[in-house]
């Protein structure tokens, strides 16, 4: 049920993340969705793609500092209080977000939302629990 | 040469520093077969005596210097701990510990009469740039193993004034000593003095209010420049001296009143001046590397002690201060890496030993080091590895917090650590350039 998610160091400096866009395109891959994290410093982009270990195979060889993590993605409604139930079901169980992102979901009113649990399996066992939807890649990547 | 005074002339000990030339070049001989007879207690020198076929029965003339073999940090570092030390434990009265190239300090020892040596030469010093019996002098200098709070504290104390030994940081508490017990005298490291002179600038207490009329600067390399603009901003006179701990500490060379360079207190050292890369002499007036060796010394006897100190040898005449002693002249640069940061030494290769706690195969980094306002900041840029890149901001922050702890568990100082991308750093063919220096440390 989990998802690969690619993060890349990115520096704060122009062009550093347009480089990163532009090996991707060069090689096909999309991006289905991609989230900055910065400081003044540096930066961490995250990024969710199909074709994951091509992504890192080519980002690799672009020279950039690339790490796998699995992330947990799960829909919510688009409708008032939609987030705050999910947020509610992961609190009782008592598992960390690390961080977490949204974006949306294709052309259904519905957002998914990417996380970074400290304890990834049990998140997932008391979303499905509560009835939530943790998408799987094909799901996720479903055309 | 300057022949006008610019403060009262006084010599602490005239029978040493005014000697006659050949008076001294003869106790000068007298004083170095001791040393090299001391030294031979250390295997280090029997065997660098033997290798160059050298011994103390063939050292009859100064230039018999130039057969006996140079000592480095390296060699110091070789014989961790106290493989220097010229006399048995029982007989040390005090150690003291300048930083060392791999994160272990080097540990120098001094007998009594070392002390009361190291004492008379910095009350030389003080003296000759104008300490008097009756001032107040704030010592500013930290009191620890660093050379200059203990070298100073003895020098003032031979002296006879009165001593604050308020040691070095909190600028606010500096600035009410300053003020309530009217010191006319002060003595830090001259970045020092520019962060106190903004603090005067900017506080409650105003330099009207504060006797201050003098100070004796060292522990970091500093400037004309800068002398200028701490004497027109501080309204204060400075003095430069020099020393190293390998040696002694402070009391080496110091300025007089006439200010022609800093003289050399020639009766407890042999200066020489090297190229850096034949090793040969050069000679007074040209640059190159300052070597010393200390002849009265006891406790740590090492024989022409290779600096890494870039300077030249001022020998114009007799000075129109009375003493004889050949000068030196500012401190110009460094013929290794070494970068004395706010007064402390540091080394590349402890930033490397740092890294290489955080990740077995250090990555490729570089030093950079600005004075943005009065103080020196470094920043160390580090072009992060696979393994220390994570995906969690916290994590990140973590890591970074880990490497600025190593660095400083090592260095005793706070850096900032800039990670950037890999191959992002500068590359140089041959040796590393580790250091990129903007401090302008040089007219
Ligand atoms: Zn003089």
């Amino acid at each position: 049920m989990k998802i690969q998610q690619i993060s890349l160091f990115l520096e704060n400096k122009p062009g550093h993340l347009n480089a990163i866009c532009r090996t991707l395109a060069n090689n096909e891959i999309n991006i289905v969705t991609l989230s900055l994290a910065d400081t003044q410093q540096f930066g961490i982009v995250r990024l969710i793609v199909e074709e994951w270990e091509k992504a890192r195979d080519v980002l690799e060889k672009a020279g950039h500092v690339v790490n796998l993590r699995e992330v947990v993605a799960a829909t919510v409604a688009n409708t008032p209080g939609g987030m705050a139930e999910i947020l509610d079901t992961i609190g009782k169980a008592g598992v960390n977000i690390e961080y977490m992102y949204a974006f949306t979901y294709r052309h259904e009113s519905k957002a998914v939302l990417i996380f970074r649990f400290d304890d990834p399996d049990k998140a997932i066992e008391a979303l499905t629990a509560a009835g939530r939807d943790v998408l799987d890649a094909p799901t996720l990547f479903a055309k | 040469m300057n022949t006008t005074p610019i403060i009262d002339n006084n010599i602490w000990q005239p029978e040493f520093e005014c000697m006659a030339h050949s008076e001294r070049k003869a106790l000068q001989l007298e004083y170095l077969q001791g040393a090299v007879s001391r030294s031979l207690r250390n295997p280090f020198y029997k065997k660098a005596f033997a290798d160059k076929g050298v011994s103390v029965d063939q050292i009859k003339s100064l230039d018999d210097l130039q057969r006996l073999p140079l000592t480095t940090k390296a060699d110091l570092r070789d014989n961790y701990p106290l493989g220097f030390m010229g006399i048995p434990r029982n007989e040390v009265s005090r150690y003291q510990g300048t930083s060392g190239t791999t994160g272990k300090p080097t540990w120098v020892a001094y007998t009594k009469n070392d002390v009361e040596n190291w004492s008379n030469l910095c009350a030389r010093f003080l003296v000759s740039g104008g300490l008097k019996k009756e001032h107040t002098v704030q010592l500013s200098f930290g009191f620890g193993l660093f050379t200059g709070g203990f070298g100073l504290h003895f020098g003032i104390e031979k002296v006879g004034a009165a001593i604050i030994p308020i040691s070095s940081g909190n600028s606010d508490r500096q600035l009410t000593c300053m003020h309530d017990l009217a010191p006319e005298i002060l003595i830090c490291t001259p970045s020092y003095a520019l962060k106190l002179m903004d603090t005067i600038q900017g506080g409650d207490i105003a330099r009207s209010d504060l006797r201050l009329e003098h100070a004796f600067f060292g522990g970091e390399p500093w400037t004309e420049n800068m002398r200028t603009r701490i004497e027109e901003g501080l309204k204060i006179r400075c003095w430069n001296n020099y020393g190293l701990a390998e040696v002694q500490g402070p009391g080496v060379s110091g300025e007089c009143a006439y200010r022609n360079g800093m003289h050399i207190q020639e009766d407890h050292f042999i200066f020489e001046v090297i190229d850096p890369d034949t090793l040969e002499p050069l000679p007074d007036g040209e640059q190159g590397e300052i070597v010393i060796t200390p002849l009265r010394r006891e406790g740590f006897p090492v024989i022409r002690y290779r600096t890494r100190d870039i300077g030249y040898i001022i020998n114009d005449g007799v000075c129109s201060c009375g003493r004889t002693t050949r000068r030196m002249s500012r401190i110009s640069g460094r013929t290794d890496d070494m970068m004395i940061i706010r007064g402390v030494n540091v080394f590349p290769s402890q930033i490397e030993t740092a890294l290489m706690r955080i990740d077995s195969v250090a990555p490729h980094y570089m030093i950079e080091i600005s004075r943005p306002n009065a103080m020196d900041e470094i920043t160390v840029h580090i072009e992060i590895k696979p393994d220390m890149f994570s995906d969690s901001m916290i994590e990140m922050h973590k890591t970074k917090r880990e490497i600025g702890a190593a660095i400083h568990s090592i260095t005793g100082l706070n850096m900032n650590i800039d990670l950037v991308s890999p191959n992002t750093l500068k590359r140089f063919e041959g040796k590393a350039k580790r250091v990129v220096d903007h401090r302008n440390l040089v007219d």
